[in-house]
């Protein structure tokens, strides 16, 4: 492959893996097959809440071609150890035991009750069909204020509540005091639905038993290889170091994959059990109930205010839903967002505390933003309703309070200290893009001439918080993990390098960029570098791929390293050409002598010469090689503006898109194109979130957006071309000025629609609007404003 | 059980098998042939994951049984570059960042051949259209529907270079 660019940071790099995906060769889970392999298929419940008299497995263990059908009683004596949650967020918390199959009682539709074996996958699905169930169906409880009343149905009934915690900030400032002295108070309730991830590749496993050595080596479509290792052997008992976790190509994760499920613990026990190569595929009705849902928050914001619009505290409290049990970091997915509530505004005093409490529905954990699309959400639409209530416009009212532009650490309200940040510039660019002026004009003239289709224009100012780390503050906030990364960088004896990385990627392209860090440190071409990750038996420890940290944190781990390799092939080309280390001078990838530049080493020749060991110098180990490791001092904190204009069919309550303007702020950049790709991603999932997605389900628990057919992933037709452009303003975190893109579009574009839509039906008097804004919803909120059915003002 | 012998030519080379009735395409393709580059994404035809050709038209083989490509002529993602070198359509994805995780990736490269083939001079809304059976959750699908406005001309020229080429 050609590649045009000459200095690979930077350059709109194409992707190393893409000839591999693009014909068909992309090895995924289900792409792989094993000699003498065997299927596992799940029993589902399908009640939300009942409890289970009776579990039969004989009529599916006569089947032809099954070879093992097992209840969770069967199955008790597998575990060392329930399912993890590494979060409790709380000393006092809550914590049911979540064991892979459940015994006594079901406590979701898609709860898992007994587990069949066969020897094709069709046989399999045939033969859970056949295990007959007795249910005592009990009444469920699926809203979470209802979740909380006195003599709602427990989900847990040993807990004694349905109530888990409630975990506070602790506060800055006098929070009562200013609230009670405000001269303008806005105070908004917002709903926060249920989403299913729905990355395309649904959940599989694949565990091979070694049967010589008593090792198991486990494919899965996860973003976690190296946590599923260590947290796998707890729960199965298998020596952690008998245990080789594989993610090979994975299908896209968006969260739902940075977990550990059941059904790896199952496949694991079932081929230690049967001591054969042990499948399981998830269907994709089966993903919408076994695998996580994100979001189902209920946030109650408040903001204090003077009366021109200079914000003065913030309080947020929310009820966060988490489903029937804890999943991986289900108690702490609204903490990601504790500290963002205020977004990048001054204000004196803050408060946030969150209260999460079970339902009989599935498990919540990490979706695409976590936490952060909440708390932007509340923000910036109460921001929004801030500057309805003093008359203002939003972007002035925004503007007078950003925090002034700064490149050192800096404190926010919520007490953290952002990294570098630049609010007003990426605002005034993404006006001047959206033709901002125009648009208003626009706006009036549609509202003078009482035109039915109403324009509205939404802002949404966002600042996150990823990479998180460092190691010790995840301890203090009882995150049972660390937060660094790791990668290591061996130049072979021919020249060629490669490269390990403790993350994961699942379309994030760290082949690429990873190669494009390592070819411009080491002057070694972009394709003689091989990035090997994903794999616990060749790539260091590390953790994974989840909340845009792998950059942030593995990257520059990666820099390190390589830095490593160029500071110890420095010390041998100084022994070779026989002259000090500061005499050197070192360019793309070659050393030479100051004032002599015909006597130079270059790394590949540094790298055999290293190998053959023959004329080290003192103190010098064979070999150009060196691992690093990164944990930062502090978060990144990407942030930007984006601006979406709708036009409001005010008959049938249509959102139409006129334009969706983006301009982001994550730092350096190293490929511009995949940071782009990632925007344009986070921002189609986010108006998927705002307009179109919602798992409903009714009072006895049943999911009703139960599949693809009336679950509404968007398509290409409803999602339109978004105008991107970014600022820079480098991270002051690590060395090399990155923060997280990942996620960004996604924290930022519900609220920029929402606050479009809700600008267009303002002067309807429309004040109540939650997502997503489906035509219905639009038409029920002009109804209900104007007593009208639609149409003009 | 009984089973059914099947005849067909897949990528260009004849194949005869003996299939169960209820075998769908998609696994006669990945489990039967191998040929794994078509994806499962769904089980009710909504994703598209599974799109290959049949005689040229784009179908999703996931709707389809096996028995009823007998006689057939179907072409997957493995039959899309030739001699070693991508199609221009597929080029034309790698230029442009249509993919990511790329597990939507042979879908809709298969469903933008279909659609190419009949539409050589699309307009941006006529692709979006003409995708909206296949889901993408990573790219937001600006940078396909580029990809596939990129091709187009580039493979009018490749289509006149090899008319004729049965499947092509
Ligand atoms: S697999 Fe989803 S449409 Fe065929
Ligand atoms: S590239 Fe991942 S689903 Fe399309």
């Amino acid at each position: 492959m050609v590649q045009a660019v000459q200095r690979y940071v930077g350059g709109r790099v194409l992707r190393k893996e893409d000839s591999r995906l693009l014909t068909g060769r992309g090895r995924y889970v289900d792409d792989l097959a094993l000699a003498g392999m065997v299927w596992m298929a799940v029993v589902r419940s399908p009640y939300a809440h009942a409890r289970i008299k009776a579990v039969d497995v004989a009529p599916a263990r006569d089947m032809p071609g099954v070879v093992a059908a097992l209840s969770g009683d069967d199955l008790a004596s597998e575990w060392a150890g329930p399912l993890p949650c590494v979060w409790p967020v709380t000393e006092d918390i809550k914590m049911p035991q979540h064991w892979p199959v459940a015994k006594d009682k079901v406590r979701y539709m898609g709860d898992a009750v007994a587990v069949v074996v066969a020897t094709s996958r069709a046989l399999a699905c045939d033969a859970a069909e056949a295990v007959q169930v007795e249910y005592e169906p009990l009444p469920a409880v699926t809203d979470v204020e209802a979740a909380m009343a006195e003599d709602a149905p427990l989900v847990h009934e040993d807990l004694g509540t349905n109530k888990s915690f409630t975990w506070s900030h602790g506060g800055v400032g006098d929070v009562e005091g200013t609230f009670a002295k405000a001269p303008v108070v806005v105070k908004e309730r917002y709903w926060h639905p249920r989403l299913i991830p729905n990355a395309m590749e649904p959940r599989g496993v694949l565990v091979q038993p070694g049967l010589s050595q008593g090792d198991f080596t486990m494919w899965s479509a996860t973003q976690i290889p190296h946590v599923a290792k260590v947290t796998l052997a707890m729960v199965t008992g298998i020596s952690e170091a008998k245990l080789r976790v594989v993610a090979p190509e994975v299908g896209g994760g968006f969260g739902s994959k940075l977990d550990i499920y059941a059904e790896e613990a199952l496949c694991l026990a079932l081929a230690r059990r049967l001591q054969r190569p042990v499948k399981w595929i998830e269907e994709r009705s089966e993903n919408y109930l076994a695998t996580i849902h994100g979001r189902g928050v209920l946030q109650d914001m408040e903001l204090a205010a003077t009366e021109d619009g200079k914000l003065l505290a913030i309080r947020a409290k929310l009820i966060a839903d988490m489903g029937a049990y804890f999943q991986l970091i289900t108690p702490g997915i609204p903490m990601l967002g504790a500290w963002l509530y205020g977004g990048c505004y001054k204000a004196d005093a803050y408060w946030f505390e969150y209260t999460g409490v079970f339902t009989n529905q599935t498990p919540t954990d990490a979706y695409r933003g976590a936490g952060r699309p909440e708390a932007t959400y509340a923000i910036e639409r109460a921001m929004d309703a801030l500057a309805r209530r003093v008359g203002k416009d939003p972007a002035e009212v925004r503007r007078m309070n950003f925090i002034p532009p700064f490149s050192e650490p800096t404190a926010l309200v919520t007490g953290l200290q952002a990294d570098s940040g630049d609010y007003e510039a990426t605002l005034d660019r993404a006006l001047e893009l959206a033709g901002y002026d125009e648009l208003r004009k626009e706006q009036k003239a549609r509202l003078d001439r009482k035109d039915a289709k109403l324009l509205g224009i939404g802002i949404s100012t966002y600042i996150e918080n990823c990479g998180w780390a460092p190691s010790s503050l995840l301890g203090a906030i009882r995150y049972a993990g660390g937060g660094w990364d790791s990668a290591s960088v061996r130049v072979l004896p021919t020249g060629k390098v490669e490269v390990f990385t403790g993350t994961s990627p699942h379309g994030q392209g760290h082949e690429t960029t990873w190669s494009q860090i390592v070819a411009d440190g080491l002057g070694i071409p972009f394709d003689d570098i091989e990035v090997f990750h994903g794999d616990t038996a060749v790539s260091p420890l590390g953790f994974d791929t989840y909340g845009s940290r792998s950059l942030a944190v593995g990257g520059v781990a990666l820099k390190m390293a390589t830095d490593k390799v160029v500071d110890k092939a420095r010390k041998l080309a100084a022994h070779e050409l026989e002259v000090a280390e500061v005499d050197l001078d070192y360019e793309s990838g070659r050393f030479s002598v100051k004032g002599a530049p015909k006597q130079a080493r270059s790394i590949p020749e540094l790298a055999f010469t290293a190998w053959q060991a023959h004329n080290l110098p003192p103190g010098l180990d064979p070999n150009l090689e060196a691992s690093a490791t990164f944990d930062p001092p502090n978060f990144t904190f990407p942030s930007g503006a984006h601006i979406c204009a709708v036009e409001v069919d005010t008959e049938t309550g249509k959102v139409d898109f006129l334009k969706y303007v983006a301009v982001d702020d994550c730092g350096t950049v190293i490929n511009p194109m995949i940071v782009d790709g990632q925007v344009q991603g986070g921002i189609a999932q986010g108006i998927a979130e705002a307009m179109y997605e919602e798992a409903i389900y009714d009072e006895n628990g049943i999911l009703l957006t139960s599949s693809m057919m009336n679950y509404l992933v968007p398509s290409a037709v409803e999602i339109p071309v978004a105008t991107l452009d970014r600022t820079v303003t480098p991270s002051s975190t690590n060395s090399m000025g990155v923060k997280g893109i990942g996620e960004a579009g996604t924290i930022a574009a519900p609220p920029a629609v929402l606050n479009a839509v809700a600008d267009a039906l303002s002067p309807l008097g429309v004040t109540d609007l939650q997502m997503p804004v489906s035509p219905q919803r639009v038409w029920h909120a002009i109804k209900n404003a104007t007593g009208r059915n639609g149409g003009p003002a | 059980m009984g089973t059914r012998r099947v005849s067909l030519r897949v990528n260009g080379v004849p194949q005869e098998a003996e299939v169960e009735p209820r075998t769908l395409l998609v696994y006669f393709l990945r489990e039967g042939l191998g040929l794994t580059g078509t994806k499962v994404g769904c089980d009710t035809s909504s994703c598209g994951s599974c799109t290959v050709l049949m005689d040229g038209e784009s179908v999703k083989s996931c709707t389809l049984l096996a028995v009823q490509a007998d006689g057939r002529e179907v072409t997957t993602i493995e039959g899309v570059a030739e001699g070693g070198e991508l199609h221009p359509l597929q080029r034309a994805f790698q230029e442009n960042h249509g993919l990511q995780c790329g597990f939507c990736t042979p879908g809709m490269v298969m469903a933008a051949l279909g659609y190419l083939q009949k539409n050589p001079t699309p307009s941006e809304e006529s692709v979006r259209l003409a995708l909206e059976g296949n889901l993408c959750r990573c790219t937001g699908y600006t940078n396909i529907v580029r990809s596939i406005l990129a091709a187009a001309p580039a493979m009018n020229g490749h289509a006149a270079a090899e008319a004729g080429v049965p499947g092509g």
